[in-house]
């Protein structure tokens, strides 16, 4: 079966030095010109079967947004593939890139960020349409419009209303509604309910994994949230610093995780059934993605870490079927 | 008992008139002891929690009740009284620790300011304090640690030094609004440790303000569950969070994703919670309640005793003693 | 329309001004002020710019009130016997037209650039900033100077005097453009990092799309907010450049270049010639940075108050 989506060897880095002035320092008796790079990603690769949720977890700063907008070309990648059906989209231009754009979508995090505050939500939707299906009647569009939105669970009749006439929770649904309106098959989700009240988020995971029986959507879906990730993933990515740690089938990961990271990531899952917290304690603190640790990224917090660790870094070696761990002490079966 | 509230009720004088965000609500903590407020953004959980030191802003003001600290009226007292306590018997931590320190002071400055005003100690007194402090909050090399500014120190780490901040006057009292909701896991389960290693040692008393019940799960020893400016339902942990007798708390338990229903749909509560603006008649829940009935939609029903010790709940159909 | 008017009648806007009594009374006087300078035509006693009717034995007259005053002349004449009274109120509408127009030219110029600027960054964003830096290092003055010597050399005096009304928009509009420019940029850097328009991108969008129906509407109101205060002093560029001999003719007087022209008087004890003209500019500006002042309370989102 061929992947959805493939991505490899994937590079992102962005130049964070400003100006020429900036970038001039003072050493040693000289004035040298530095950049300062922010090494969001580093050789990323992964890919998306049809119909499964991926979902990719690590804590803020480890890259795993800049992933997702990557892969939607919002940003352009340094080094590396993206495959849609085997067909590179990476370095294709804005008019060839416009055929895949109709096949996915993104939903973001912020549901008060995310929508035009000055457009109703009817603007909103046909938007998408308007770009995709020229040959759309008004009609039509407006036949669209409603039946997406009452699949999203929003009235209808309110389509003429701006979004701020909304709670939080209904403006994701128009969010949703709006990654909807294409048909796609393929939907980059980035922390689409980290922002919303807890019985909110349960309506939205619940609209998302609706949409995805129905519709036969695959799901890059990104979070910080492991009990979020061990109800609807189908597979794992945890990442840590830009680079992939673990990527396995969820039941795997949650049962028997092989990292040193992933394990201590688990431990730390507040529980409503434990009374006191109970977690694996790491070391230090997590490096800058502008500086990064020579070796395993992960070396200088790892209670398994030696010496090959600070030099070598590792490879995404799969262990099992549908198990890939990017660890020297997992591979060396360490303890 | 450390800390009494009485019919605490927080009104804002909005454009459109007064709209009250705390409707009447009563808890007591007793020495040590560690309560979690928790509840929905818009639930009141935050105000409650500020009107304890009267720190909200205008609009706000309390509008009724009584909060016993230490057997003292903190409603009757002057804004220098009150002073004389924040900081010192009872201090806040909140949720952004960049707002709460000051970004241009170094650690050391910001926390000697904290000792001198409410003791008299010498500056090289306070600073060994606030050494002696850092290091409870296991801050590695705090000598160094002190003469530094915040934007040195990663978000963990700011978050134990307000911690440290508010624990360097030894208080009987610690109020924490969502003091982990920004951090990242692994640093909030460093976080909860620490809190909950202090509050032990120093047999403190705590106010957990939180939106997450699996936070309280762990750290408190009591919850009242927070709807709409009211409690709806106020018990041991365990007790809540096992047999959950509030219609609102049980559906918010359902929500959180479960080991025995991984991949099924999440048991939704429909609706969100009214706006304080258009509060429902009868029960502020009623409308997104699945067991209601008429008297319901037009009675309002008050916290009652249940069969469990020490367990209240708002609704008129859970079972009394 | 109705739909519009009963949401304006509920705005916040409305509301705001509505309790702010400075707000009402500026807004009042400079209502009165536009209605005045525009029915110029229709309520002065006698036209300034009919050369015919003007008689030099009028000339220097002082106020009605004063001795030698005389009841045909309300505030008394100028040093060419035109009514002060009269040639105020065409001088107003006058300086209140280049003041609007400027700002309007402005406006054009500095929102072009300065979205284009924001929202492509990189290189262009550079140069179109440099260019603004070196607009900015002219002055005003240099630039009237520049354009009104080129002008005068290509097409003659005569001519000059005719197109003076449009050359003095084309100036004070090119020499003030930076303005708008740059608060046009920083509002939209704010806004290109928001998801609305990461959304537009990813539904595939064209920038120009994007830059006009997504960004444009959003980062406008800083521009509102200059706005008011541009207007103030584009009025003002123009009164000293007229007062410099650089801007309108004495012939079709603004207000700036009746005071120069009463200025000469001045010392000889004629003082009303230059003191109307000056006391109507300065309430002009006056009640127009107050209502700027307003405006930026209003729309600035951090000063929010409840």
């Amino acid at each position: 079966m061929t992947p959805l989506l493939e991505v490899t060897n994937l590079y992102k880095h962005f130049d964070i030095s400003g100006g020429l002035l900036d970038q001039l320092q003072f050493e040693g008796g000289r004035i040298v010109r530095k950049k300062t790079t922010v090494k969001a990603i580093n050789g990323v690769s992964f890919d998306v079967h049809p119909g499964e949720t991926l979902c990719m977890v690590g804590e803020s700063g480890c890259g795993k947004s800049t992933v997702a907008r990557t892969v939607l070309g919002l940003y352009e990648p340094n080094q590396g593939e993206i495959r849609y059906k085997g067909e590179r989209i990476d370095n294709l231009p804005p008019s060839k890139m416009r055929a895949f754009r109709a096949k996915m979508q993104m939903v973001f995090q912020d549901p008060y960020a995310s929508l035009n505050p000055r457009m109703k939500v009817q603007q909103i939707l046909e938007e998408p349409i308007k770009i995709h299906k020229a040959a759309a009647t008004s009609k039509e569009i407006a036949e669209k419009i409603s039946e997406v939105m009452k699949d999203v669970g929003v009235d209808p009749h309110w389509k003429n209303r701006y979004p701020h006439e909304f709670s939080g929770g209904q403006r994701q649904r128009i969010s949703i509604a709006r990654a909807l309106m294409v048909d796609p098959e393929f939907v980059v989700a980035d922390e689409p309910i980290s922002a919303l009240d807890v019985s909110i988020q349960a309506q939205i995971l619940n609209l998302m994994m609706d949409a995805q029986e129905e519709r036969n959507l695959s799901y890059l879906f990104i979070t910080h949230d492991l009990s979020v990730v061990e109800h609807i993933g189908t597979r794992v990515a945890v990442m840590y610093l830009g680079t992939l740690c673990e990527l396995s089938s969820t039941r795997k990961l949650f049962e028997s995780p092989r990292h040193p990271y992933t394990q201590a990531l688990l431990s730390a899952i507040p529980r409503l059934d434990e009374e006191k917290p109970n977690h694996i304690k790491l070391k230090g603190e997590v490096p800058t993605p502008i500086h990064l640790p020579s070796g395993c990224v992960f070396h200088a917090r790892c209670p398994l870490a030696n010496e090959r660790c600070k030099q070598e870094i590792p490879k995404l070696l799969t262990i099992e079927e549908n198990l890939q761990v990017a660890c020297h002490a997992v591979e060396e079966q360490r303890d | 008992m450390l800390l009494d509230v009485k019919n605490l009720e927080v009104t804002f004088a909005l454009r459109s008139g007064p709209v009250q965000a705390i409707r009447n609500i009563s808890f007591s903590l007793d020495r040590g002891e560690r309560l979690g407020l928790v509840g929905e953004s818009g639930a009141g959980k935050s105000v409650a929690g500020f009107s304890i030191l009267n720190l909200i802003s205008q609009p706000g003001f309390i509008s009724g009740g009584e909060i016993f600290f230490e057997g003292k009226n903190l409603i009757k007292m002057s804004e220098k009284e009150l002073n004389t306590i924040r900081g010192d018997r009872i201090s806040m931590i909140f949720q952004d620790p960049m707002m709460t320190l000051n970004p241009v002071l170094t650690l050391g400055t910001q926390m000697t300011e904290i000792v001198r005003t409410h003791h008299k100690l010498s500056k090289k007194e306070a600073r060994s304090l606030a050494i002696e402090t850092l290091r409870q909050v296991h801050i590695p090399t705090p000598e160094k640690r002190i003469d530094q500014y915040p934007h040195e120190l990663s978000g963990g780490m700011r978050q134990r030094v307000v911690i440290a901040c508010a624990l360097i006057s030894k208080p009987a009292l610690i109020i924490a609004d969502e003091p982990t909701t920004a951090l990242d896991v692994t640093i909030q389960a460093e976080i909860m440790d620490l809190l909950l290693e202090l509050c032990e040692s120093e047999n403190m008393g705590l106010i957990l303000i939180t939106h997450d019940l699996s936070v309280v799960a762990q750290m408190t020893d009591r919850i009242a569950v927070m709807y709409a400016g009211k409690i709806v339902e106020i018990g041991k942990t365990q007790q809540v969070i096992r047999e959950s007798q509030h219609p609102y708390t049980q559906g918010l338990l359902k929500a959180l994703p479960q080991k025995r229903f991984i991949g099924k749909r999440l048991n939704q509560i429909d609706g969100s919670m009214p706006s304080l603006l258009s509060m429902p008649t009868g029960c502020s829940f009623h409308p997104r309640c699945p067991i209601l009935d008429d008297r319901c939609r037009a009675e309002r029903p008050s916290l009652q005793d249940c069969r469990l010790e020490g367990h209240q709940a708002a609704c008129f159909k859970v079972e009394g003693k | 329309m109705k739909e519009a008017w009963l949401q304006f009648k509920s705005s916040f806007f409305l509301y705001s001004f509505l309790r702010d009594p400075v707000a009402i009374v500026s807004f009042l006087i400079f209502l009165v002020l536009v209605i005045l300078s525009f029915l110029a035509p229709a309520i002065a006693p006698h036209d300034p710019y009919d050369l015919a009717a003007i008689d030099i034995m009028d000339a220097e007259l002082p106020p009605v009130w004063m001795a030698e005053g005389e009841n045909r002349f309300l505030l008394g004449t100028d040093g060419q016997g035109r009514d002060l009274y009269s040639t105020i109120l065409y001088g107003m509408r006058t300086s209140i037209i280049i003041g609007i127009l400027a700002v309007l030219l402005q406006a054009f110029l500095g929102i072009c650039i300065g979205l284009i600027a924001g929202y492509f960054g990189g290189l262009v964003d550079n140069f179109l900033m440099r260019l603004a830096d070196i607009q900015l290092s002219f002055s005003t003055l240099l630039v009237a100077i520049i354009i009104g010597a080129l002008f005068q050399t290509a097409f003659g005096v005569e001519k000059y005097e005719d197109f003076s009304l449009i050359l003095l928009i084309i100036i004070i509009g090119i020499a003030e453009w930076p303005q708008y420019a740059r608060t046009m940029r920083a509002s939209v850097l704010a806004e290109r990092k928001k998801e609305y328009v990461e959304a537009a991108r990813v539904i595939g969008l064209k920038s120009g799309r994007i830059m006009w129906r997504h960004i444009f509407p959003n980062a406008l109101s800083p521009i509102l907010v200059i706005s008011t205060v541009q207007v103030a002093n584009a009025v003002m560029s123009e009164a000293a450049l007229s007062f410099l001999g650089l801007g309108m003719p004495i012939t079709k007087p603004s207000l700036g270049a009746l005071i120069n022209a009463g200025f000469e008087y001045f010392i000889s004890g004629i003082w009303w010639i230059t003191a109307f003209p000056g006391f109507v500019l300065v309430i002009l500006i006056f009640v127009i940075n107050l209502l700027g002042d307003w405006v930026r309370d209003v729309l600035n989102p951090k000063l929010y108050k409840h």
